[in-house]
Order: C-alpha cells, then structure tokens, then sequence
C-alpha cells in the first residue's frame, strides 16, 4: 500500500506549495501505514527531487523527457494512473490548483475513484475515511466520508503546519519512471504560453500587496509595487481593477479570480465585498488601508490603517525597508 | 454545431451559508439562488458560438426541481432546451457520470461549463466527464474561437496564460473574461416559457463521496485598528506581534 503525491515543478524546482503536499502525503501515509511515493513529471535535478525526503518522502518516481516538459493535464493524468497501478496506491495526493485539480478529476474517473478537492486538514482513517474541506469558496467546511477504495485528496495550501526545524535530513530516491504515452493526449497543439517572467506567482507567495479601485488609475501602481518589493510580496488587484485593465486579468483575486492564502494580505483601497473576501478568507493575517472607516474589509482584517493609500504607503514601504 | 451547457444552482455569492438537521445540511432558508457565476459565462459563450455557426444549444442541470427558475432563465438567454437530471449532485463523480450518460446519447460537439461551483469549488466535473467520454478536457478557458471543428482555446496557467488549438468534440471549463454575462429581453423571458423541459431520472451509479456534516469557520477576532498618524507602527507589529514578516 503506498499513497501517491503528485508535485508541481516549475522551472525545474517543486513548487513551495507542493512541498507542503509531499509533508500532507506523507503523514497520511505514516497513518495508514503506508510509503509515501511522489510523482514528478517533467524536467528537474535529482538534487531538487530530492528534497521531497526532507518532507517525508520515501521515494520520487520521476517522468521526465520533451514529451512531458510542457504542462499537460491529459498525459499527466495518464503517467499518474500508470504510476498508482505501479505502487498499488491507495490513496492519491495532488496540491489543489488548476492542474492539481484537472490530474485529479481525469485519473479519478478512470480509476472509479471519489475526489475530495479543496482538503483542509488530514483526514481520519480509522474506520470510515473522512476528510475535511472547504466549501462555498471558504465560507464553510465540509466533512466528507470518500467510499471508493481509491481516495484522491486535492489539499488546499495550509493544510497542515510544517515545522521548517523538524525536517528529515535524509532525501528521497529518486526512480526513473518510464510510462507508455497515448498520442491522443498530445493531440492539441500549444500554439503560445504567455508567463510572466520573473515575477512571484500569487499562489505561491508568502506575502500579497493587492490593490483595489481606490488606487483611482493604474498610474499610482508604483507606490503599490514599491511596497511589494520591500517586502519581497506579489502583487494582486480587485476584480474592476483588471476588467478596467488597470492591471491584468492573472492579479484578479476572489470569488472569481484566483483565490490565495499567504500569510500576509495587505489589501490597499479594496472595499472587501464579499466576492474579494471569498479569494483571500485563507490568509493568515490580513492588513486593510482604506480611507472609509465603514468600509467592510475592516471587519475581516487584523490590521487596519484608515487613511488614504497614497500617503500611507511610502511611509510604509520606508519601514519596511528600515527592517529588511 | 451541437452545444451541450452545463450549469449549476447555488447560492448568491453574497448569500450568508448556514446549516440545519445538527450540521447536516444546508439552509436553504431565505437564501437566493442563482445560476453558477462561471456557469453563466459558459452560456454566454455558448450562446455566442450557436448564433454564429446557426447550431443548437442544450442546457443541462443536475439537481432538483428548485432550481427550475434558474434553468428557465438559461431558456431565457438562448439554449434551446433543457434537460434536467432529478438528482441532487453531492459528488462530482455521481454528478459527471449523470452528463456523460446524456452526452453519449447526444454526441455533443462542445460540452461548456463553468470551471467549478461557487458550493463545492471543485472543479474537477468538466475533466471526469471528458475522460468517461474518451474526449480531451481543458479549464480554465478565458477565450474561445472556433473554425470549423478547431478550437482555439486561451486557458489561464500559474502566473500566464496558455494558447491551445485542439479539435472538437471538447469539454471545457470556462471563466472570465470568455464572454459577458447575458440578461435575459423580454421576448426571451416570454419564449423561455414554451421551450421544451425535459425531467429525466438519474442513471445507477456508485456513490464515491458523501458530506456527512458541516461546519462554520472560527469567528474572526477584532481588527487591531492603527492610527494613520502612527502607520510605521504597522510594519513593526507585523513583524514582532503577528510574526508574518
Ligand atoms: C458574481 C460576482 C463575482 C465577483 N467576483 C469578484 C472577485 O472575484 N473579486 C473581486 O475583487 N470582486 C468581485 N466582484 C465584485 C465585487 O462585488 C466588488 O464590486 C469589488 O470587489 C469592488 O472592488 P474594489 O474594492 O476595488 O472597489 P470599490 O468597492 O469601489 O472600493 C474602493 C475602496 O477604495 C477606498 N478608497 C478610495 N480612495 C481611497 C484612498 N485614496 N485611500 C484609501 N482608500 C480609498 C474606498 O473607500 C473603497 O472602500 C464580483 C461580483 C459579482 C456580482
């Protein structure tokens, strides 16, 4: 019995919230007394793959090679069922994102397999298999028993608390995995990718400065990004700041955005309707400026300044600088 | 061109979620329903892409007979007609195998839906039903043109987008800014009531996944408000207090 943790690689490194699914994966495993196994596709190091034993990991099966190099949820889904078959995975462990979730939907009903996406704590397996997760876009949890001898959970970030001091100092094996590739899954043809280079991606960022309508035009954004890069954040806007194209669509949090979970936000002139709250409601701490002491983002927030951004954040990012 | 349009019934996203029956269901007290937010975006797509190749379109919900306003609203705005499967979708897999069941008979060119449900947010629906119709899957989609039988499909990755061309039949998931939302006319609302309604029972199928209770997350603490005049103050108690920085 082994349980099956599919990481991320971006560039060559796991992914930080992949990470965190390996460390996810491997506690269930030590609970249900099985191995933890995690699967990488596409190009890194052995030295990178090996990380993944410092967060539990027993052993990395790894599929590499051109074919596999471009993200593809259809021929990933497949080296996943091909990978569980070789393990004889019980349970299956993927980071809750856009491929996370594609893997897992395509792979569960080819193997008959119930999903539970959006997994917030781990789950109990002695007698029923139940597992926690969060609903209605983090307004309510729900306590899901899975049937299916095969169980896929899609964790969300946060999950778990990992203890950085507490590592393995051992690293994982690492072992070739050479699945047989369906043409039918490269059938599409990826004409452009379009990425922002360099720039710290929102799912993975520990701290987010995000701005909102009040930041009146994308002309003030300096101020905005100044601060980010004090503090090493992304950077995030409101939904009428993207569809007024003041910043593009990819920054666009909540409800129907992108939903995040640093342990910072710091949300500059954003009012908090409840469609942006839906988007951060993972945060750890939230910071709100706004000049509206009745704005509702307040009573979300950890922190608030009322003021106006345009006087607020220079002298912050003049203190964040003094501590950095 | 035959167009099949998913959609679910949810809760406004304003709506404030409660439970009954000792946390194992939902509340549906006072609680205004609509059509799923990226649901709506699929119709409106789908909408589109019927007008301009004079196809067909269907709208398909799975779920019980309240959400029946929500299905003639969908009339309203365009699909043809409807099928609903008597059933209430509590698992993504019960709930695919009820669309693959009617998109087999179909044979569907596009399958359109919504990324995921504003209750569940899964989002895993739109990939379990292409693989149990052998036919590729692709979410989230922020464009799509057709030609012929190519799409050409613009889909939101990590950080970027991602341009794809594949060939029909697909099943997509789809988001902003696809299409815009679409309010019904008055001559829409008044056909919608005569478009035909189709109540079909679900199909056998195992139960792979069930809630079995729910709950409320911790109520927040108080906001630790910190005046402008003193706003340096902030970053130090990021740093020493809430130990984020
Ligand atoms: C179905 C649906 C889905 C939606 N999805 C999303 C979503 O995913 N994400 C999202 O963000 N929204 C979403 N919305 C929109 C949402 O309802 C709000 O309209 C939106 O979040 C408001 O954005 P905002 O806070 O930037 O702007 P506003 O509400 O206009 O707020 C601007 C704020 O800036 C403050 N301000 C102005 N000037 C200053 C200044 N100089 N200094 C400090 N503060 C200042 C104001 O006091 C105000 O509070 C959705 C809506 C619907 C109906």
């Amino acid at each position: 019995m082994s349980v099956l943790i599919f990481i991320e690689l971006d560039n060559g490194s796991i992914k930080k919230t992949s990470l965190e699914t390996v460390a996810y994966g491997a506690k269930v495993a030590a609970q249900v007394n099985g191995k933890a196994v995690v699967l990488a596709i596409g190009d890194a190091s052995s030295a990178e793959l090996e990380k993944a034993g410092h967060y539990g990991a027993e052993k990395v099966l790894h599929a590499a090679g051109e074919k596999l190099a471009h993200e593809n949820s259809l021929a990933y889904a497949d080296v996943l069922v091909q990978a569980s078959a070789q393990e004889q995975s019980q349970i299956i462990v993927l980071p809750k994102s856009g491929l996370g979730d594609a893997i897992a939907a395509r792979a569960a009903a080819r193997l008959k397999a119930g999903v539970v996406s959006g997994v917030t704590a781990l789950p109990e397996t002695e007698g029923t298999f139940k597992v926690t997760r969060s609903i209605f876009t983090g307004k309510a949890f729900a306590t899901t028993e899975i049937k299916s001898e095969i169980k896929f959970l899609v964790v969300r970030k946060n999950a778990i608390e990992i203890d950085e001091a507490g590592l393995n100092t051992a690293g994982a094996t690492i072992e070739p995995f050479s699945p047989a590739l369906r043409d039918a899954d490269f059938q599409a043809n990826v004409v452009d990718v379009e990425k922002a280079s360099g720039e710290l991606s929102l799912t993975e960022a520990e701290i987010i400065v995000s701005g909102g309508r009040g930041m009146k035009g994308p002309e003030h954004w300096q101020a905005l990004l100044d601060l980010a890069s004090a503090l090493g954040a992304a950077t995030g806007c409101s939904k009428p700041v993207s569809d007024l194209d003041w910043r593009p669509h990819h920054e666009h949090i909540g409800q129907t955005g992108i939903k995040v979970a640093p342990n910072l936000y710091i949300a500059c002139g954003i009012s908090g309707a409840i469609q942006h709250l839906a988007g951060v409601n993972g945060s750890k701490c939230i910071v709100v400026i706004n000049k509206d002491p009745e704005a509702p983002f307040f009573k979300s927030a950890d922190y608030g300044v009322v003021g106006d951004v345009f006087e607020i954040l220079p002298r912050l990012t003049a203190a964040a600088k003094a501590i950095r | 061109m035959k167009i099949l349009v998913c959609i679910t019934n949810v809760p406004d996203t304003t709506s404030k979620i409660t439970f009954t029956d000792n946390n194992t269901r939902l509340n549906k007290a006072g609680v205004q329903y609509i059509i799923g937010p990226y649901d709506d975006y699929a119709l409106a797509r789908g909408v589109e892409l019927k007008e301009k190749t004079g196809g067909t379109l269907t709208v398909l919900h799975v779920g019980e007979a309240d959400a029946e306003p929500q299905i003639r609203k969908a009339l309203a705005i365009g699909a043809d007609d409807a099928i609903r499967i008597n059933a209430e979708p509590l698992d993504s897999y019960f709930t695919a195998v009820q669309i693959a069941a009617i998109a087999r008979e179909e044979n569907y060119d596009l399958i359109l839906m919504g990324r995921e449900s504003i209750d569940y947010n899964s989002g895993v629906v739109h990939g379990m039903v292409g693989e149990m119709l052998g036919i590729n899957s692709y979410s989230p989609v922020m464009k799509l043109e057709l030609e012929g039988s190519t799409a050409t499909i613009t889909r939101e990755i990590d950080g970027g987008k991602e341009i794809l061309k594949a060939n029909l039949p697909l099943v997509l998931g789809c988001q902003e800014p696809i299409a815009e939302w679409k309010i019904p006319n008055m001559r829409g609302i008044m056909t919608a009531r005569t478009k035909p309604l189709k109540v079909v029972e679900p199909v056998a199928t195992e139960e792979m996944s069930a809630p079995v209770a729910y709950s409320l997350p911790a109520p927040k603490g108080a906001c630790k408000m910190i005046p402008a005049a003193e706003a340096e103050t902030l970053i130090r108690l990021l740093q020493t207090e809430a130990k984020v920085l």
